[in-house]
């Protein structure tokens, strides 16, 4: 779909296109948000043009965190590309794990045992809690609110206790490895995980209280940074972004993976399709995780094995083949696209990582006309992290 | 918006009365989970530097070093992992391949140093305040990222294979070998272990990718007879392959058999090529076994006009004459012999020297001559009665088998010895009173325990199959008599120790068990001894001995600059060896050449 902005009051555009700015005039300004900058999630910059303290257009730079994870992989056996996929996204990981763990085990014909499905679909919901905590927190501070990302850090380092102790590593877990996951939980895990929740969701309490219902946020996110419903497909808008314009999309739901059919639940969705609305279809989407966490507790199977054999991985050889999988993160579909042939090494692996459309062509279109105090809330509205945008 | 949103921020203020839960000294003591993956340990009693570790770790963080203290050793490199953690990611994929568990990590986390140069260390040598920590990342069996079970390897059942000689052992087919090569890591301890140091990581890789052509080439590289050693190999390799850790050693012997039989014989002949262009050295070679052949196979490579002498009228030495036909086919045999001979070495069969050519003969008319004649002399155990006509020699019955001599076969006999040749001997015995009598009656008595046989295990389980009744510590007295000269068994006693207290040989026995084995016939199996009238008095005075052996060098060189030798006869004690043992003589004949011709 062509951009087409309201720029009546702007720039006039010249023959090629582009926008005719005569910074020279001294109407326009060029501003850099980024690369450091408390307003930018992660490693990217905007180049913003202003004229006064509106927004006339804004660009997207990023590269800053570019390793090529995707190249890196094609120079791996399929084993050794497990520890690096992680890497991809830092805050929430365990995506990564999972949809390079399922493409590999479809190629390969491998069956997991049930009990690591139920672990995975665990760890996924807790990287999810994670993931919102830390959005939460980001959130609040672009509108200058400090202490929420105080309190949500405190309640994330909870959580990471409980990974720590499930997967043997705080940040990168390195747990979900293709042929299953590498342990069962430890003894006693669903008690103090039940303590974990309880007070995640006081202080989800104290969140909603003090940011929620409050004049100031309501003031600055209320009807601001709305993504019009008719973009979200064009814009390939996923996860909360795209639920919180009234459309109940869903991975978890819409093509069901792991043990989420035997789950109870319905997505969250919101109306406005503005700042506010994202963040509160995020804050209840987090009290759905805990909800989703509780019911796989009760449910998951107690004992079992939790990998399948695997061949030698140190010349694992995987047939030709090509396969997509996808599974709901916290910023929306993530998906990973896996081609075999029939070598040890994957043949390409491309990851689709829901930042790339939020945070390049979304933006650059949301940000036109917006106020440069917003500027930083919107981009973290829309939930993005730089490193799955430069795999 | 309502006055509840401007009220309900100063919530917040309830948090002014909590505890920060800011934990002030990053430094404070917090054990890392039970199952973290934290900081390396490594078991050096349990470590054999196979290397996995460092194949597997995609950051290149880990490094394989020679370490003091530690020495290379059978199933052990004497490398041990050395660790850089300023690359290490702790994914701990090193410690799900180890292959012996050696290789752990603690959970401890914290680790002060001023030198950068530190962090990178060698865990178990370095000593760390957490080599002894108790909790930390393991891997238990379900985590391991390696297949444990060898693939069995299909053979004729006992009732199927006892009323012949046909060969027992089917062979893999392509998907068994693909799936047993599969479980090789490529660690290349057995390379170490291999006397002839064949390439073994690599023809399992061949097998793996299905290159069956590539595969041959790296036999024909170390080893001219990989269809006997397919089959017979003493497969030392397979005790130091590192999959024995956890599981069964990879089948590294029948994995070579599987290559072999994948190429037809014009294929093989094809692949390895031409010798080079005639040098005009004449060599004589004495014995055509594998000792003999393998230097004869190099030397004619090299160009040199090869003879070799043998005193039967087929070629193979002992493992023609020595072992029987169900556990190495003779057109397997063939097969390899030809390969040999397509390279121009002529073999002059039914020449034996001393008798029909002299020594001095071959020393005036060759450049070098070697000497490979094997062991086909038995030793007897000189007790009472031993000269009696049934009384016989394993070697000289296997032998007449393999001729085709006819055996009567008795009804009912004793063998004495516990070694492979006295199993070979007893089955092949019991395949013809199948055949004659309809039953098998053979009794095995051995010096030593079931525990210590000398016989490879799988040898004493087919013969358990194949009915033979197997005797363990009974040390033989006397062969039984009667007043008519009939040879009616053999009379043992019970065994109570075997060596003194100076290892020497010195049994004891238990007088009071006193057993008499019936048999009609009596063959004793109890070791070989080289023949070496062919020497003459003259070359027998002048040559330097070894406790009744030829005194040889590290090259097969004997004290006389014109001999070499090899094989059973100066070293034993199996085929590989001995093709080793050609290799080395074929490499130090080729070289004294060389000198003479850069001195002329």
């Amino acid at each position: 779909m062509a951009y087409q902005p309201d720029r009546s009051q702007y720039p006039q555009k010249k023959a090629d296109g582009t926008l005719d700015i005569d910074l020279a005039s001294g109407k326009y300004l060029k501003l850099w948000q980024g690369p450091q900058h408390p307003g930018i999630t992660g490693n990217m910059a905007i180049e913003l043009t202003v004229c006064g303290d509106e927004v006339v257009e804004g660009k997207t730079h990023v590269g800053y965190l570019h390793r090529g994870f995707e190249k890196l992989m094609e120079r791996r056996t399929f084993m050794q590309c497990f520890p690096i996929v992680c890497r991809i996204c830092v805050p929430e990981p365990d995506f990564n794990e999972y949809c390079y763990a399922a493409a590999v085990e479809e190629l390969a014909g491998l069956e997991v045992p049930e009990l690591a499905h139920w672990i995975r679909t665990l760890i996924l919901e807790m990287g999810r809690i994670n993931s919102y905590l830390m959005y939460l927190g980001g959130q609040a501070g672009a509108f200058g609110q400090g202490v929420i990302g105080q309190w949500t850090t405190y309640v994330r380092d909870l959580m990471l206790d409980r990974f720590e102790e499930l997967t043997g590593a705080r940040i990168y877990h390195m747990f979900i490895i293709p042929g299953g996951v590498r342990d069962n939980l430890p003894e006693g895990f669903a008690a103090r995980m039940e303590t974990t929740l309880q007070e995640i969701e006081s202080t989800l309490g104290d969140v909603e209280r003090v940011m929620f219902h409050n004049a100031v946020f309501k003031k600055r996110a209320v009807g601001v940074g709305i993504i019009a419903p008719e973009l979200l497909d064009s814009y390939g808008i996923t996860g909360p972004n795209a639920r919180a314009a009234g459309v109940a999309k869903d991975v978890r739901k819409d093509q069901p993976y792991l043990v989420y059919p035997e789950l109870d639940f319905e997505a969250v969705t919101g109306k406005d399709s503005d700042i506010y609305t994202r963040a509160d279809v995020r804050r209840r989407d987090l009290l759905l995780s805990i909800d989703l966490i509780r019911q796989i507790l009760v449910k998951m199977p107690k004992s079992g094995a939790v990998m399948t054999k695997l061949p030698n991985v140190l010349h694992w050889k995987i047939p030709r083949g090509e396969t997509y999988i996808r599974g709901e993160c916290s910023r929306g579909e993530y998906g990973y696209y896996l081609v075999t042939d029939g070598s040890g090494y994957p043949r390409r692996v491309n990851v689709r990582g829901p930042s790339y459309t939020h945070s390049i062509a979304l933006f650059e279109r949301l940000v036109v006309n917006a106020n440069i105090s917003d500027v930083a809330a919107l981009l973290v509205s829309l939930h993005t992290y730089p490193p799955e945008i430069e795999r | 918006m309502s006055i509840r949103d401007v009220l309900s921020p100063f919530t917040a203020w309830k948090n002014l009365f909590r505890d920060p839960v800011t934990i002030a000294d990053p430094l404070n003591e917090r054990p890392g989970a039970a199952r973290y993956r934290g900081f390396h340990k490594n078991d050096m009693d349990k470590c054999i530097g196979c290397g996995t570790c460092e194949t597997i770790c995609q950051n290149g963080a880990i490094d394989m070093l020679p370490v003091s203290g530690v020495p290379a050793k059978l199933g052990d490199s004497g490398l041990r992992p050395r660790i850089d953690y300023g690359r290490c990611c702790w994914c701990a994929l090193c410690v799900d391949v180890c292959m012996t568990g050696s290789l752990t990590m603690s959970n401890e986390y914290k680790w002060v140093e001023s030198n950068p140069d530190l962090f990178r260390f060698t865990p178990g040598v370095d000593k760390k305040h957490w080599d002894n920590a108790e909790l930390g990342y393991q891997r238990h069996a379900e985590k391991h990222l390696t297949p444990g079970e060898r693939v069995e390897m299909p053979e004729l059942e006992p009732a199927a294979r006892i009323g012949s000689f046909t060969e027992i052992v089917d062979g893999y087919s392509i998907e068994q070998a693909k799936l047993e090569a599969d479980r090789c890591v490529s660690c290349g301890l057995c390379i170490a272990t291999c006397p002839a140091h064949m390439a073994i990581p690599d023809y399992i890789k061949a097998v793996r990718d299905g290159d069956y052509e590539r595969g041959v080439q790296l036999l024909y590289e170390t080893n001219p007879f990989s269809q006997v050693c397919g089959r017979v190999c003493t497969h030392r390799c397979e005790d130091s392959c590192a999959a024995r850790h956890e599981g069964d050693p990879i089948a590294i012997r029948w994995l070579k058999r599987h290559i072999i039989d994948q190429v037809p014989q014009e294929k093989v002949l094809e692949l390895i090529g031409k010798p080079a262009a005639p040098t005009g050295k004449k060599v004589a070679i004495i014995g055509a076994g594998p000792a003999g052949l393998t230097a004869a196979f190099d030397l004619a490579r090299k160009g040199h006009a090869v003879t070799v002498f043998e005193a039967q009228a087929a070629a193979g030495g002992m493992t023609r004459y020595g072992i029987p036909e169900y556990r190495l086919p003779y057109d397997a045999l063939d097969k390899d012999i030809a390969v040999i001979t397509a390279m121009g070495v002529d073999i002059q069969y039914n020449q034996r020297v001393g008798t029909d050519i002299a020594m001095q003969q071959l020393q005036s008319d060759y450049d070098a001559v070697m000497l490979a004649i094997g062991l086909h002399q038995g030793r007897s155990t000189r007790i009472p009665g031993s000269d009696h006509p049934q009384v016989r020699k394993a070697v000289d019955l296997l032998r007449q088998i393999t001729t085709g001599e006819k055996i009567e076969a008795p009804k009912s006999m004793v063998v004495i010895g516990g070694g492979n040749v006295a199993m070979d001997i007893a089955r092949s015995m019991a395949r013809l009173q199948l055949q004659q009598h309809g039953e098998i009656r053979v009794t095995l008595t051995a010096l030593e325990d079931k525990a210590h046989f000398l016989a490879d295990p799988v040898e004493i389980k087919e013969s358990l199959e194949e009915q033979i009744n197997i005797l363990d510590s009974r040390g033989p007295q006397a062969c039984v008599i009667d007043d008519s000269g009939k040879l009616l068994g053999l009379k043992t006693w019970k065994v109570l120790s075997i060596f003194d207290a100076e290892r020497r040989f010195a049994p004891q026995y238990d007088e009071s068990d006193e057993q008499i084995h019936e048999g009609e016939m009596v063959v004793e199996a109890i070791g070989q001894m080289a023949d070496v009238s062919l020497l003459g008095n003259e070359l027998t005075e002048k040559l330097e001995w070894n406790r009744g052996r030829i005194q040889i060098d590290s090259n097969g060189r004997t004290s006389e600059n014109w001999l070499w030798s090899a094989g059973d006869c100066v070293k034993g004690p199996d085929v590989i060896n001995a093709v080793a043992d050609g290799h080395r003589v074929a490499i130090s004949i080729d070289s004294v050449f060389t000198q003479q011709e850069a001195k002329s």
